[in-house]
């Protein structure tokens, strides 16, 4: 009974926190955007204390039914731990009693804080599980889930229907592409094997749950007076932790599977409340170990030498040629991204040190990003947390979805409203590349386009009101949008781009 | 009618006529579905029917449909001139021969047309059958000024003939006659550099047999070119006609003129009149659903296109009348229509003068998708953005305020269909406002005007602030 409970719930959190990532849409994430607040690192980071306190008393009663409910990673490594039981009795019954590797565990843990401390967010992503799993369902599942969909968007096109309409699939950055197949190879390998190695060796949350969950009111116990040592529960036992010899547990590595309560024939195992010894005994300091963290030294300037968009074929225009037929399209030059001194992050972010932060890398906003602007970062502190960049679309006014699913506060909520008055960053003009000057047309989209209305044509030539006009930013209303830059003409370098700046503020 | 408030008005007309439309229509599929579908119609084509007109100046009997050869098909299935696939030449082949087949005599190219390949594909096609069995109609093209020159006029000359494999040309058009800037652009391209000139001693020679122009824009250069006819003794000339220009013309653009007027001056000189656009790049022929029943419940068994081509060829006058046809369908529809021609009474004119007063109310843009301003420099596609939004204002998804019945719906199919028909890098949002388009379009479309509204009317959309 407790197991069917145990595997209904996990089915569900796991579903649904898959389609967060995989849904472009917007419409789960209105009902169930909160399934992803409730993930414990990004509650930690988001000093989210409210759903803290919840899951450290949930670990303290019941204990590490986390991670077996909510965690998504940890219900993906039982799928495929369960996979290979499929294949047989043998293969079910495949697992053995091991001593904890403590060493590993909590040596991990305390790498994992400093790095928290430290500010350097691209480990701390690395091992996050939540975020690991992110990664994995936004670089390797959200493709195939778009792939289906622009196949229906294609048949109700061709059915002159609206219900479906074709998304964009593009590698959003190479570094963290590879680390996500690399991360699900090694998991999968993991839990082929062993099932929970990842949980009770390297995942610092199961780390700090695991020692709070020695201390849990509720117990997997074995009554030793019924038990005949037949070692059916431990060969079931996919997180090793049951040593049926000594009739013990190691709690601090029990996930609440209730796999061994069924598989017990004699009734020897169940799952009560009760004064009993603790097995093992701790020595970190269990609390909140990131809210006090010395401010990082948040690496800004950065080179970029990776450029995606040099991925698409990038074919030469044909400017200003000559028409000398009708028809025909002429050929577009993909944009590069430009060399920023300080990216671009979200309004709601506040700046790049808080957000730097906060941000777990889960790559939810990624994922939801409906203008193709955010994508992984490719520097190394910061590795995989996001950045924006405008060569396949802009930060759009009535957009605030990843401020509206972030859930580790990296990113806070914003309405549309707020977000129109929040410098992100400022436009800069590249005279070398504007088009009145270069092709010597009239041109003016920047302009045109900026929904701040910080851009105003002026001539180049004061003294000759007729010269080519080019932009003028008035970087006190610039909001860094991005309009700008996607809209301007220049290919592959526009003539206008965005700085980020470290610190947001109001205009 | 280019105002704004004019806009709005006749979108909010519209609107409403499209309900009691949709009122109108309700019963007709029913009928279509019993008589068997009007286009589709299992109604066998006509050989050896064909109505011909005869050419006072050389006796020639020409087949009333012309072959327009700006539209054919691409390997894609879609006309040549959208994307950039080849041109299907087997398909040109077997279009071509069937319209022989069926008495068509007449095809009408230029150097210009299908990205500059649609002479080789109608020489490669017409050159298998008989010299004498068909009409060759090409042009002098005049949109880059590189050209204009007498050595590279002459040089277009020869490679005309030289692609469609013939050592004389049937009908000789100076093509575009009054677009960009009226007389001067006029006299630059053709008098001064003597190109005229020497057209004219190339007929004299025989090696061109008619000589005549095409007409857009500015009417002085017409009235001008017709004032000089004892001299130039025009063979023919060409004009776009069709029920709506006929007396719309100037009311859609003040810069053109109605085609009453052309066609009355160049019947009463009796100069024959070649009529192209007589579908105005479809237009004529997708019409909303309350122009469809209209025209259906008195001809349930004839496509809407036929009506325009009715009125295009009841005009004695008419020599022949162009259609660029991309598909099969197109030209069996057509050719049932001139197989033999049922000229329209005079009560039927009136009719179709009251659709065309009618179609007045919808405020389309008046785009025939020639695709003369393509490629835009810049990447947009301009046709397809203009079209896309005559779509939905024609299908009734172009709301004007949120408050409207129906605004989701209507948002969401103008939105997702704006991406599928136009790529996002493609659309108007890009659009710089080089104006190097403009002077292309023989309809005068002011297009980065519209280029901009119809972005504006997008961004409020996307933005849900409308």
């Amino acid at each position: 009974m407790l197991k069917k409970i145990r595997l209904t719930l996990a089915t569900l959190f796991f579903c649904i926190i898959t389609l967060l990532f995989l849904d472009f849409t917007g419409t789960i994430h209105a009902w169930f955007g909160w399934m992803a607040k409730i993930q414990f690192l990004p509650a930690l980071l988001a000093l989210n204390l409210g759903v803290v306190i919840l899951l450290v008393a949930l670990t303290l009663v019941f204990g590490r039914i986390y991670c077996s409910v909510i965690c998504p990673m940890g219900v993906f490594q039982d799928i495929v731990s369960w996979i290979n039981g499929r294949r047989g009795r043998k293969n079910r019954m495949r697992f053995s009693y091991s001593p904890a590797k403590s060493w590993l565990r909590y040596g991990t843990l305390v790498l994992f804080v400093a790095a928290l401390i430290a500010g350097v967010g691209s480990f701390v992503a690395l091992l996050a599980p939540y975020s690991s799993y992110g990664r994995i369902a936004s670089n390797l599942f959200s493709p195939l889930y778009r792939w289906g969909n622009n196949l229906l968007a294609y048949i109700a096109e061709r059915a002159g229907s609206y219900a479906f309409y074709e998304s964009e699939v593009w590698l959003k950055s190479i570094p963290t592409f590879i680390i996500a197949v690399v991360t699900f190879i090694v998991i999968v390998f993991l839990a082929w094997r062993n099932s929970r190695t990842y949980c009770n060796t390297i995942c610092p949350v199961g780390t700090v749950l695991g020692f709070l969950s020695r201390f849990s009111i509720f117990k997997v116990r074995i009554d030793e007076s019924k038990c005949k040592s037949c070692s059916l529960c431990t060969r079931g036992c996919k997180a090793a932790c049951i040593d049926y010899v000594n009739h013990s547990i190691d709690y601090s590595r029990c996930v609440d599977c209730f796999d061994c309560i069924g598989t017990c024939t004699h009734g020897a195992i169940t799952f009560s409340a009760g004064s009993r010894k603790d097995t093992l005994s701790g020595t970190v300091n269990h609390d909140a170990t990131a809210s006090g963290q010395a401010s990082p030294a948040a690496g800004t300037s950065r080179r970029k030498f990776l450029s995606i968009t040099a991925l698409m074929a990038a074919t030469a225009t044909v400017r200003a040629q000559e028409k000398k037929v009708d028809g025909g399209l002429a050929a577009i030059e993909g944009k590069k991204v430009p060399e920023r001194a300080v990216k671009i992050v979200p309004a709601g972010a506040l700046g790049i040190r808080n957000f730097a932060r906060h941000c777990t890398a889960c790559q939810l906003c990624v994922s939801v990003c409906p203008n193709q602007v955010l994508r992984p970062s490719t520097g190394l502190l910061d590795m995989m947390q996001p950045e924006m960049s405008y060569e396949r679309g802009y930060c759009r006014p009535e957009c605030t979805r990843c401020s509206d699913v972030c859930p580790a506060g990296a990113i806070h909520p914003v309405t549309a409203e707020e977000k129109s008055s929040i410098q992100i960053g400022h436009a800069v003009w590249v005279k070398e590349n504007c088009v009145p000057l270069t092709d010597g047309v009239e041109c003016g989209n920047c302009a045109r386009h900026c929904p701040a209305g910080a851009i105003q044509m002026v001539p180049y030539d004061p003294a000759d009101p007729d010269s080519p006009k080019i932009p003028v930013v008035n970087t006190a209303r610039c909001i860094g949008c991005g309009a700008c830059e996607n809209l301007c003409p220049a290919r592959p370098f526009s003539a206008i781009y965005v700085e980020g700046h470290e610190v947001h503020s109001e205009i | 009618m280019s105002s704004k408030d004019n806009r709005n008005i006749s979108r909010r007309d519209f609107l409403r006529t499209m309900g009691a439309a949709g009122i109108a229509t309700a019963g007709l599929p029913a009928c279509a579905g019993g008589n068997g579908s009007s286009t589709a119609s299992g109604n066998e084509v006509p050989e050896g029917q064909m109505t011909y007109r005869t050419n006072p100046s050389t006796g020639d009997k020409v087949s009333l449909l012309g072959f327009g050869c700006m539209r054919w098909p691409s390997v894609g299935g879609r006309s040549a001139r959208e994307g950039n696939e080849e041109i299907d030449q087997e398909m040109v082949n077997s279009l071509v021969d069937y319209a022989i087949a069926h008495g068509v005599n007449y095809f009408d190219t230029s150097p210009a047309y299908c990205r500059g390949k649609s002479e080789r594909a109608t020489g490669i096609a017409l050159s298998r059958h008989p010299r004498d069995k068909y009409f060759i109609a090409t042009k002098m093209s005049n949109f880059a000024p590189s050209t204009w020159s007498f050595e590279a006029s002459r040089a277009m000359y020869l490679n005309s003939m030289k692609e469609l494999q013939v050592d004389y040309i049937d009908y000789m058009l100076l093509h575009g006659i009054g677009m960009g800037n009226g007389m001067e652009e006029f006299n630059a391209r053709y008098i001064d550099n003597g190109v005229l000139d020497f057209l004219l001693e190339e007929r004299k020679a025989g090696r061109i047999r008619n000589l005549g122009f095409s007409y857009h824009g500015d009417v002085k250069v017409f009235d001008y070119l017709l004032s000089r006819h004892d001299f130039y003794k025009w063979d023919f000339v060409q004009i776009q006609m069709n029920y709506l220009d006929w007396r719309y013309a100037k009311q859609i653009n003040p810069n053109n003129t109605d085609a009453e007027y052309l066609y009355n001056e160049l019947a009463s000189r009796n100069i024959p009149v070649v009529i192209m656009e007589p579908l105005l790049g479809g237009r004529l022929s997708n019409v909303t659903d309350n122009i469809v029943a209209l025209l259906k419940q008195r001809e349930p068994e004839k496509s809407v296109a036929s009506w325009a081509f009715r009125f295009a060829g009841s005009y004695p006058g008419v020599l022949t009348v162009l259609s660029g046809m991309t598909r099969m369908e197109h030209l069996q529809d057509n050719l049932r229509t001139y197989s033999p021609l049922d000229t329209l009474t005079g009560e039927e004119l009136d009719f179709l003068q009251d659709i065309a007063t009618r179609m007045m109310q919808f405020d389309t843009i008046p785009c025939n998708d020639c695709k003369y301003c393509m490629p835009c420099p810049y990447g947009i596609d301009i046709p397809a953005i203009l079209l896309h939004y005559n779509k939905c204002l024609n299908e009734g998804n172009t709301p004007a305020s949120s408050r409207e019945e129906g605004y989701r719906k209507a948002r969401r199919a103008y939105l997702v269909g704006y991406d599928r028909s136009v790529p996002k890098l493609r659309q108007a949002d890009h659009c710089i406002g080089c104006n190097q388009c403009s002077p292309h379009c023989p309809q005068r479309i002011d297009i980065p005007k519209e280029m901009q509204r119809i972005n504006d009317y997008v961004e409020k959309l996307r933005q849900d602030t409308l």
